[in-house]
């Protein structure tokens, strides 16, 4: 019998024949491994009921959010919450969430909040990439002065702590959500410009970009063909952790005044409003409160989750390493 | 060691300077004048002109700039256009209060966030591990503002009558003066003296000033008032922290020289507190020092739940009223603090990474 030296002294890791012999992209391996977390899972599931309750707000909410119920039903202003199921009389109105300072129902503007806080963290993290990678992919690739100029330009951005400049920003254009959102995305735009730079510094060197240049590709084309896709990841788990922050920054915002105005039902300027009643009405504080942190915990967990699968240092023990 | 933080120093030269250019620029881009912002709406064109002429904002820009410039130079910010009063005055009033906010919220963040972070790497895949992880996400996903209304209602309204109840607003309890140390100590400084403001700084570091003349009953209070903003405050850096001190724990404790030391029969607890901690700190310090950032941002959002009158108060409202010499003046004052605290974790760099010193 012949035996192979390298049979006895398994060499090969049990994973590494798994993965030799299914040919997997690696895009697929990530959403395996992101699958297996359960803290991910917690986020996608987080998410998932946010974007369900945003698109069937209407059908979700059991009132229009702006609808004043004086006249309509026999209920009190700031009246705490009114739930059958634990023991409020079947005779009144039920109520989720209570009735807010203008005799709205507080549920329904919670669900319509939704819309808001998606839109807010998606535009403004939107807006922020695009501009961020631009730039930072003009720095690295073109290096020289105008790396230098741009860098430090963003570094003067990194220097301001960033809410007290997005509430100059805002100043300046004046409040509003639009105004707000645009304040969140140029605070953020110098992380994606950073992470940008260093991919594109990176890729910069490889054989595939000299073999474009070789061929006559002009240099928009190797950013945005070659380059570009290459510097993905980062962004995309930049971006989700990022939107977690950016649907804090607004709420803080709309908190002072400065973004969403009433009777929009957004939850920070929703909060905002009933602050001073804490102490007689909490539950008009408490709920818009509760639904900004589940949001920012599910965009933050999905985030995490992403950002170690993606991450090649745990390609082959990265499922045990962390939580 | 000495010419590396000169380097240090030096290189934050540039950002200071861009610093004062975003500061002047932000204040001036404002559409609207602040004439009309500041008097209302129906001041008349010749108090504007006035108003104006007697802030120097009809000058051309480039002269607003080079005086401007040349004040911050003498630390002469000028006064303030709502107030009618020094600004240098008012950053006395202001500062002391941010700071202690601040600085009790760090201490509490690192105190708690540590042992934490230390006790979940130990720990690791434990249910205290996943506990202490799960905390540590919701921490940093609550909005101060909401977390100090809900403690503000929790300790403040719920627990009344109990020992846990805390004061939810102010900063020292009416009735209570601290007695600044300058004058009980009679060190005759007056109003007129050029260390007046310098003294009055310190006195109003309420917790410094109740420790130097021994006032316990203050000081007590002064801890109290201070306890929950520092909570609402203190919560995502702890969470931040936690989490970092964590995974940068992880990492080294699968290092060779680790098990080496296991293997050598060092306790387990030494090789995490000597061998392992110290390197596992690098990180760790650097987050610290960026959470100074969230810090001073929270701290506006503190200072308006809990009705403190700090420096993030005074910038919010001079940004949102276009009071230019208190915006530039503070921004420059926080942006100043931020710089000198990542200076002061460069250099602790050196001290807890000898490698470098060398670069």
């Amino acid at each position: 019998m012949t035996v192979s030296p390298l049979d006895s002294l398994d060499l090969i890791s049990p994973e590494a024949t798994r993965l030799a012999s299914k040919p997997t992209s690696l895009t697929k391996i990530a959403i395996r491994r992101l699958f297996r977390r359960r803290s991910a899972i917690v986020g996608l599931i987080l998410l998932g009921v946010l974007s369900a309750t945003a698109i069937f707000a209407p059908w979700v909410a059991p009132y229009h959010p702006d609808q004043v119920l004086i006249g309509i039903e026999d209920v009190e202003r700031r009246a705490p919450p009114c739930i059958h199921l634990l023991g409020c009389p079947g005779d009144r109105p039920q109520h989720l969430m209570g009735i807010d300072g203008n005799v709205r129902d507080e549920f329904s503007r919670v669900v319509y909040g939704s819309r808001f806080s998606l839109v807010i963290g998606f535009a403004s993290v939107g807006f922020a990439i695009v501009i961020g990678t631009f730039f930072g992919a003009l720095a690295g690739y073109l290096g020289g002065w105008v790396d230098n100029v741009i860098m430090r330009v963003m570094d003067v951005l990194l220097a301001f702590p960033a809410l007290l400049l997005a509430i100059a920003i805002v100043a300046v254009l004046g409040p509003g959500l639009i105004n707000a959102l645009l304040a969140i995305g140029i605070v953020t735009i110098p992380a994606y410009a950073r992470v940008m730079r260093a991919s594109v510094l990176s890729v910069k060197e490889t054989n595939f970009v000299a073999a474009s240049q070789a061929l006559g590709a002009n240099m928009m084309r190797i950013l945005f063909r070659s380059v570009l896709p290459n510097a993905m990841t980062p962004l995309i788990v930049l971006g989700t952790l990022e939107i977690a922050s950016a649907i804090l920054s607004a709420a803080a915002l709309s908190f002072l005044g400065l973004g969403a105005q009433p009777p929009t039902p957004e939850w920070g300027s929703m909060l905002s409003t009933e602050r001073n009643q804490v102490f007689t009405s909490p539950h008009l504080v408490f709920f818009p409160g509760l639904a900004i942190t589940l949001t920012v915990l599910g965009f933050n967990l999905l985030g995490d989750g992403l950002r170690d699968a993606f991450d090649p240092r745990l390609a082959v023990k990265g499922e045990t390493v962390r939580v | 060691m000495i010419s590396f933080v000169i380097r240090r120093v030096l290189s934050s030269i540039p950002v200071l300077i861009g610093i004062l250019l975003v500061t002047f620029a932000l204040a001036r881009l404002s559409p609207g004048d602040p004439c009309t912002a500041l008097l209302g709406e129906h001041a008349s064109p010749s108090v504007c002109r006035d108003f104006i002429a007697r802030y120097g904002l009809d000058q051309p820009i480039l002269t607003q700039l080079g005086i401007f410039l040349g004040d911050v130079a003498r630390f002469d910010f000028g006064d303030s256009i709502r107030y009618q009063r020094p600004v240098s005055l008012m950053l006395v009033e202001r500062l002391p209060m941010t700071i202690e906010l601040s600085l009790s919220a760090l201490t509490l963040a690192v105190l708690v966030g540590i042992p934490a972070g230390i006790i979940a790497a130990m720990k690791h895949n434990t249910a205290t591990d996943v506990t202490t992880m799960v905390a540590a996400n919701i921490g940093v996903s609550m909005p101060v503002f909401w977390l100090g209304l809900m403690l503000a209602y929790v300790f403040g309204l719920l627990l009344r009558d109990t020992p846990l109840w805390l004061p939810p607003s102010g900063r020292i309890s009416a009735g209570l003066t601290a007695v600044p140390f300058y004058e009980m100590y009679g060190l005759g400084v007056g109003p007129s003296s050029p260390l007046y403001n310098v003294f009055e700084f310190f006195s109003n570091l309420y917790i410094f000033n109740s420790i130097i003349t021994g006032n316990l009953p203050v000081l007590w209070d002064v801890i109290k008032h201070l306890a929950l903003p520092s909570m609402a405050l203190s919560t995502i850096p702890m969470a931040i922290i936690a989490r970092m001190t964590r995974s940068s724990l992880l990492e080294v404790l699968g290092r060779e020289y680790i098990r080496a030391a296991r293997a050598k029969g060092v306790r387990r607890a030494k090789v995490v507190f000597k061998h392992a901690f110290r390197n596992a700190l690098l990180p760790v310090v650097t987050i610290i020092g960026l959470s100074l950032g969230s810090l001073l941002g929270g701290a506006v959002l503190t200072e308006t739940i809990f009705g403190l009158a700090g420096v993030g108060r005074a910038l919010f409202e001079a940004i949102t009223s276009r009071d230019y010499p208190i915006i530039q003046a503070f921004t420059l004052v926080v942006a100043l603090g931020y710089v000198i605290v990542n200076l002061i974790v460069d250099i602790s760099y050196t001290y807890l990474d000898p490698r470098v010193r060398l670069e």
